[in-house]
């Protein structure tokens, strides 16, 4: 349950290299450099690291890249703020001397870390950050992301909902960029697909601080019918308490993003709220071939079941082999252009790295929750490509600018 | 607005209330006893919850639901009570006799060092515990329906605060524990064990952090950011009630809470910054809280019989190699070890510009990092908003801190001690959530990025050299008005309020001037280090970076010219490297801290001042 | 006029209770008045109203004739009036030196000063009070460090150092030994008969007052109940009465 790694990522990867063929340690490994926030939150970071642990070793096992160069990852903790991010992605370009960066989580620490490699012209690709603004306005040719954002999320649910033809909706999100930008997007999308549809309540917590009872009350108070709720993690197990007890959910919709991820579902046990329509990952419900070795070997190695993390994790770690096949050096410029349109399958099906706005078309499931066998699981689910729910073009170009 | 939903609404926040009540109650009444500002108080809360976590279960199917529940909740309250203990006479014991603060500076290091122990003990990831059983339902109030558990929690504050009372006035222990809350001295007069009482105290304090999270539980699962996320409204009840006052730190719990049940309605991003507000305004218009008495006049801790020395020879040429050492340091060292040495000149800045007014002007601030982000904030704000090169927006950065400077400490130094250090964090805090929510001007809290020092700056031998010159210049200045008249009247009016009134100083005045100086010289710090960075958020505004500057500043010495200096030039380096050991790099540094402090209780620098001073009395006829 | 303090029907109260009331009094130019009075006399209120640290209810302080009634410490001080605590204020952490240098910074309006080393100014004028004091050959050592008489000292060099027309002294000799206490206070009469400044003292000491004294104001439960020279107050049965409990004689001078 708790596994966690007292050795970084550089000490792992070197274990890892140890049991390589006679050829591939002749070979000079690819550096590349990673960071995280670690120590901030521990509960993503671990199956994250798992991930890309595992899909380094697979690769490093089959003979590497480049004509057998293994690739050792350089991990660090990223400090969880962004003065301490921007110092360690110093110490990994100019010191470690990396290909490229990856990882981060925190959107604002993705951002500061994106325009680092811009203004250090060093390739980056962001892992977990979900802000729009890093692939927008904020976006630069050196960056790239792994994860669909919150516009793409917020579009799958707003699918949803607009089946449902509810016009009375509230509003919960935690007070910060994530929860601001998805509760701006499900404005926007509302408008769009959802005829009649209007806001009647907001709700803006500070992350981590929910009052929950009296956030539920004045929900409640406002009587809407459907509620979008953009919560996570402590806040969202309190909210859902409170609701459930003071009756917020009966009969009424609720779309939540992020909650039918393994990482936010587990924790609520039995508690899961039935009947929510959320983005996740039924990991123990997908049937393809690529997918089932990924669990078998991500079970096999750390007798855990696997996070979104992971598969996040897991993805990034054979993007990084894809582009370096296609870019046959490590070579900036042709990294980046080889990222650019760059097509690789994922244990959750193809994907493509739009060249536009260096956003993948990694998608998400969308599914209902249900409890089973005294667990939250994901039911009627149905993968939504990425693809479907990118920012239209004219809006990147609008947003980016020029660049 | 119906009645059933406004009366609901108020049960809601009295729930609330008590919640926080129970909280504070333990934290002032530490203070109130030992005159500690226990950060650790945050931990001890969620180390509660953890516990119950652990035992509820056993102890449900052992005992029955009920019993096995509430046996649970007390038992972990116990069990954080003995931690309390633990900590009282493994650490802080050893350091009665240092400066207040150093038993800060102890607490924040347990506080490091528990966020990784909880981490290792039950895992990362969130523990949702079972909800109370026989109350886990809800009961109908006027058509709503209302948590039975909240319904229990409502009359839980009162009955503790009854308890409490009962403890205090009934019985001998309490009777000592009241007297020594507000004569601390007349208590070891009149031949009381001291230390017996502190532990005595301590397990009291804990038990209730414990408690409080313990009963947290049924409401949200035991998680490691607890701890944080409570810290701060424990102490701004506390403060807001008048530190060591149970019934005003109830007083306090009730208005807070009701103000935040009803003030989401009208706005509903206000609980980021309402709990500063209260404080602020209360502050503003009651210097020592609701309920609170005056406290000693300010600085009355720090006053030491050294006078202040200049340099002398050996020193000076110390500070000779060492700027030749730094002129120097490119020859040797790479890309990152510039880094790295930029980030040390802007701290040994920011941790000086502190000790200007604390040390030396005997204000203690616990929201420096206000004019430090209002210095990064002033530069990346006219380099994006105005399209200013780097060489005109870094001078915004001395002009905003100083605004800044001059407008809160108009109001800060009115107050004294710890009052006007809550006073200050208040600011911070105001400061910083304006930073977050302000989006279209400050970029909320993603931050402001693309602030890189103009093309013949930006590499960072070029960079390295400015920041030695501006940092240096702006240090060499401070430390120059520190002998200056304007230096040695901050420090008549922390040796002596009193006396300097009488010799026809302002006072107040100097200490307003001197507070905006020392934000202006932090200010300065902010804007090299945003250039250095490339970015901002409202991470350079927030609690922890003020609470670094603490660090440095005792640690190194507050009592001393170059230990702030030290201080400052050693955190960020132990930091970056520290950082890439371990995941726990957070234990490690705070086992450094304890570590030093309990080596060094006057700082490094202090210590060894210290032993040179009774080495050259001692060479004395 | 020569009178240099004047005071007017001085009235304060501390939550009911009436501390001074209706009290009157003036020190003439270079003259030495004593207050006494049994200790909650009053005393210590009017010395804190006369030297700005509290506002009196009701009733006016004039210096030199100028109203200078509810003005803070500070500015009382500009106006030419030092003074000494019974608890003493100096500044700890600050040579002797620096301490009187301090208020001659503060004399010469200095303070905001940034860059002059503040150890360096009025040097020879702060020594030349030192020695006056005759603590000059103590100058260089802190001032937290001293026995509390030679502190009593540092307070009187303060209080001279803007050479004031009027000396307040709250208890100048309160806590010392019976011997430096008539040192000390010889030396503050000494030194204020020859700059010709008045003094306004309280004192418990007896024998202090009435060697010293020109004149004595005796107060009870916060009014004038005698005042006169030191003679005729020792001779008023009043004061016998309530102050001496009508057994013992107040003590002979000793000049």
């Amino acid at each position: 349950m708790n596994r966690r790694n007292l050795i970084v990522g550089v000490a792992a990867t070197a274990i890892g290299l140890a049991g390589l063929t006679g050829t591939a340690k002749a070979a000079e490994p690819v550096k590349v450099g990673e960071l995280f926030s670690y120590a901030r939150i521990a509960a993503f970071a671990d199956p994250y690291r798992s991930g890309w642990q595992l899909a380094i070793e697979e690769i490093n096992d089959a003979g590497g890249v480049l004509n057998g160069r293994p690739i050792e990852v350089i991990s660090r903790d990223d400090g969880g703020t962004t003065a301490d991010a921007v110092r360690v992605a110093e110490e990994l370009v100019s010191r470690e001397d990396v290909a490229f960066l990856f990882g981060t989580f925190f959107s604002n620490i993705g951002l500061a870390v994106a325009d680092f490699a811009k203004q250090r012209e060093v390739l980056f690709i962001a892992a977990e950050p979900l802000s729009d603004a890093l692939t927008m306005a904020q976006g630069n040719a050196y960056t790239f992301r792994m994860r669909p954002n919150t516009y793409m999320q917020t579009g799958m649910l707003v699918d949803e909902a607009a089946k449902l033809g509810k016009t009375r909706w509230a509003i919960v999100a935690p007070n910060y960029e994530y929860g601001q930008a998805a509760a701006a997007n499900f404005k926007k999308l509302a408008e769009e697909k959802m005829p009649g549809a209007e806001i009647i309540i907001e709700q803006y917590p500070a992350l981590g601080k929910i009052d929950a009872g009296a956030t539920v009350q004045a929900i409640l108070q406002a009587n809407p019918d459907g509620i979008f709720n953009a919560l996570f993690a402590g806040d969202l197990a309190k909210f859902v308490r409170e609701g459930q007890t003071r009756g917020l959910f009966e009969d009424r919709t609720v779309l939540s993003l992020l909650t039918g991820e393994p990482e936010y579902l587990d924790p609520m046990k039995d508690e899961a709220p039935e009947g929510w329509i959320v983005t996740g990952y039924p990991w123990y419900d997908i049937d393809n071939p690529i997918h089932d070795r990924f669990v078998a070997a991500y079970q096999e190695k750390y007798g855990d079941s696997p996070r979104l993390a992971s598969l996040l994790g897991y993805t990034i770690g054979y993007a990084i082999k894809a582009m370096l096949d296609k870019a046959g050096s490590t070579d900036t410029d042709q990294m980046i252009a080889a990222l650019e349109g760059l097509n690789m399958s994922t244990p959750i099906g193809p994907m493509t790295m739009r060249a536009i706005d260096n956003q993948s078309s990694l998608g998400a499931f969308v599914g209902t929750i249900a409890v089973k066998d005294g667990k939250g699981v994901m039911v009627d689910w149905r993968y939504a490509d990425g693809a479907d729910y990118m920012h239209p073009e004219a809006e990147v170009k609008a947003a980016r600018g020029d660049q | 607005m119906d009645l059933s939903f406004v009366v609901v609404q108020f049960l809601t926040g009295l729930a609330s209330a008590s919640n926080l009540f129970l909280i504070a109650c333990g934290l002032t009444i530490i203070f109130g006893v030992t005159r500690i500002v226990n950060f650790a108080h945050g931990s001890f809360y969620m180390l509660g919850a953890y516990m119950a976590y652990t035992l509820v279960g056993p102890l449900m199917s052992a005992l029955g639901g009920v019993v096995g529940f509430w046996g649970a909740v007390l038992l972990a309250a116990c069990a954080v009570g003995l931690v309390g203990v633990a900590m009282e006479v493994l650490l802080l014991r050893r350091i009665y006799r240092a400066h207040e603060l150093f038993q800060l500076l102890a607490t924040f290091g347990v506080v490091l060092v528990m966020q990784d122990l909880v981490v290792v003990i039950w895992g990362p990831e969130e523990l949702l515990g079972p909800r109370a059983p026989g109350i886990s339902g809800s009961i109908e109030i006027m058509g709503q329906r209302f948590p039975e558990y909240e319904a229990v929690m409502i009359l839980a504050g009162p009955a503790v605060l009854g308890l409490l009372w009962l403890l205090f006035h009934r019985t001998r222990w309490g009777t000592l524990v009241r007297a020594a809350t507000q004569d601390r001295e007349m208590v070891g007069a009149l031949g009381v064990n001291q230390g017996l009482l502190f532990t005595g105290v301590l397990f009291l304090g804990a038990f209730l952090a414990g408690l409080a999270g313990a009963l947290q539980l049924p409401r949200e699962p035991a998680n490691p950011f607890m701890d944080f996320n409570i810290i701060a409204e424990a102490f701004v009840v506390t403060v807001i009630g008048g530190m060591g006052n149970v019934l005003g730190a109830f007083l306090a719990a009730f208005i807070i809470a009701e103000l935040q049940a009803f003030g989401i309605l009208i706005f509903p991003k206000i609980t980021l910054v309402l709990i500063f507000l209260v404080m602020a305004v209360v502050l503003v218009i009651r210097p020592w809280g609701l309920l609170g008495k005056p406290e000693a006049p300010s600085g009355h801790g720090f006053a030491t019989d050294r006078p202040l020395r200049p340099l002398s020879g050996k020193g000076q040429l110390a500070i000779a190699l060492l700027l030749a050492g730094l002129l120097a340091l490119p020859l040797v060292v790479d890309d990152y070890g510039l880094n790295l040495a930029i980030e040390v000149l802007v701290f040994a800045l920011f941790a000086f510009s502190l000790n200007f007014i604390m040390g030396n002007g005997g204000m203690v601030s616990f929201g420096h990092a206000a004019y430090f982000g209002l210095g990064a904030y002033g530069a990346a704000l006219t380099v994006k908003h105005l399209g200013a090169p780097m060489e005109l927006a870094i001078l915004a950065a001395p002009v905003a801190a100083a605004a800044g400077g001059l407008l809160f400490g108009w109001f800060v130094v009115r107050l004294s001690g710890v009052y006007l250090a809550m006073l200050t964090l208040a600011f911070a805090q105001i400061v910083w959530s304006i930073a977050f929510q302000w989006w279209e001007v400050t970029g909320g809290d993603n931050g402001l990025i693309g602030i890189w020092p103009s093309s013949w700056a930006s590499g960072r031998l070029v960079y390295y050299y400015l920041t030695l010159i501006i940092c240096g210049a702006a240090i060499a200045v401070l430390w120059r008005a520190v002998f200056a008249p304007f230096g040695y009247t901050l420090r008549a009016g922390r040796d002596s309020p009193l006396r300097t009134d009488a010799i026809g100083i302002d006072l107040r005045r100097h200490q307003w001037l001197g507070f905006a100086f020392a934000g202006t010289a932090a200010g300065i710090a902010g804007g090299v280090f945003v250039f250095s960075k490339g970015n901002v958020d409202p991470g350079v505004l927030s609690i922890p970076t003020s609470v670094d500057g603490l660090v440095m500043v005792l640690l190194g010495g507050i009592q001393t010219l170059t230990g702030p200096l030290l201080g400052g030039a050693v955190f960020p380096l132990l930091e970056a490297y520290v950082m890439p050991l371990t995941d726990y790099w957070r234990a490690i540094l705070g086992g450094v801290i304890i570590a030093l402090v309990l080596a060094f209780p006057t700082g490094i620098v202090g210590f060894f001042d210290n032993r040179a001073h009774v080495a050259s009395e001692a060479r004395e006829p | 006029m020569n009178t240099v303090l004047q005071v007017e029907r001085l009235a304060k109260a501390f939550g009911g209770v009436k501390a001074v009331t209706d009290l009157s009094f003036g020190v003439e130019a270079g003259e030495l008045l004593a207050i006494i009075g049994p200790n909650g006399a009053g005393k210590s209120t009017c010395f804190n109203m006369v030297g700005g640290q509290l506002t009196p209810d009701s009733g006016t302080v004039r210096l030199s004739g100028r109203d200078i009634t509810g003005l803070p410490p500070r500015a009382i001080w500009r106006l030419g009036v030092g003074r000494t605590f019974q608890i003493t204020a100096t500044f700890a952490s600050m040579t002797l030196r620096e301490n009187v240098q301090m208020a001659l910074i503060s004399h010469h309006r200095r303070v905001r000063a940034l860059w002059p080393k503040a150890n360096g100014l009025y040097r020879e004028e702060a020594m030349a009070v030192l020695a006056r004091v005759g603590m000059a050959d103590q100058a260089e050592r802190a001032c937290g460090v001293l026995a509390y008489g030679d502190i009593k000292r540092v307070e009187l060099a303060v209080a001279l150092a803007n050479e004031p027309k009027l000396l307040l002294m709250d208890e100048p000799t309160a806590g010392m030994a019976p011997g430096e206490r008539i040192a000390l206070m010889g030396l503050a009469a000494e030194i204020v008969r020859e700059r010709g400044i008045s003094v306004l003292f309280t004192e418990h000491d007896m024998d202090v007052v009435f060697a010293h004294a020109n004149r004595i104001l005796v107060l009870d439960r916060g009014r004038a109940i005698a005042s006169g020279p030191p003679s005729q107050v020792r001779a008023d049965p009043e004061v016998r009465r309530i102050y001496l409990g009508g057994a013992a004689e107040p003590p002979e001078p000793v000049s």
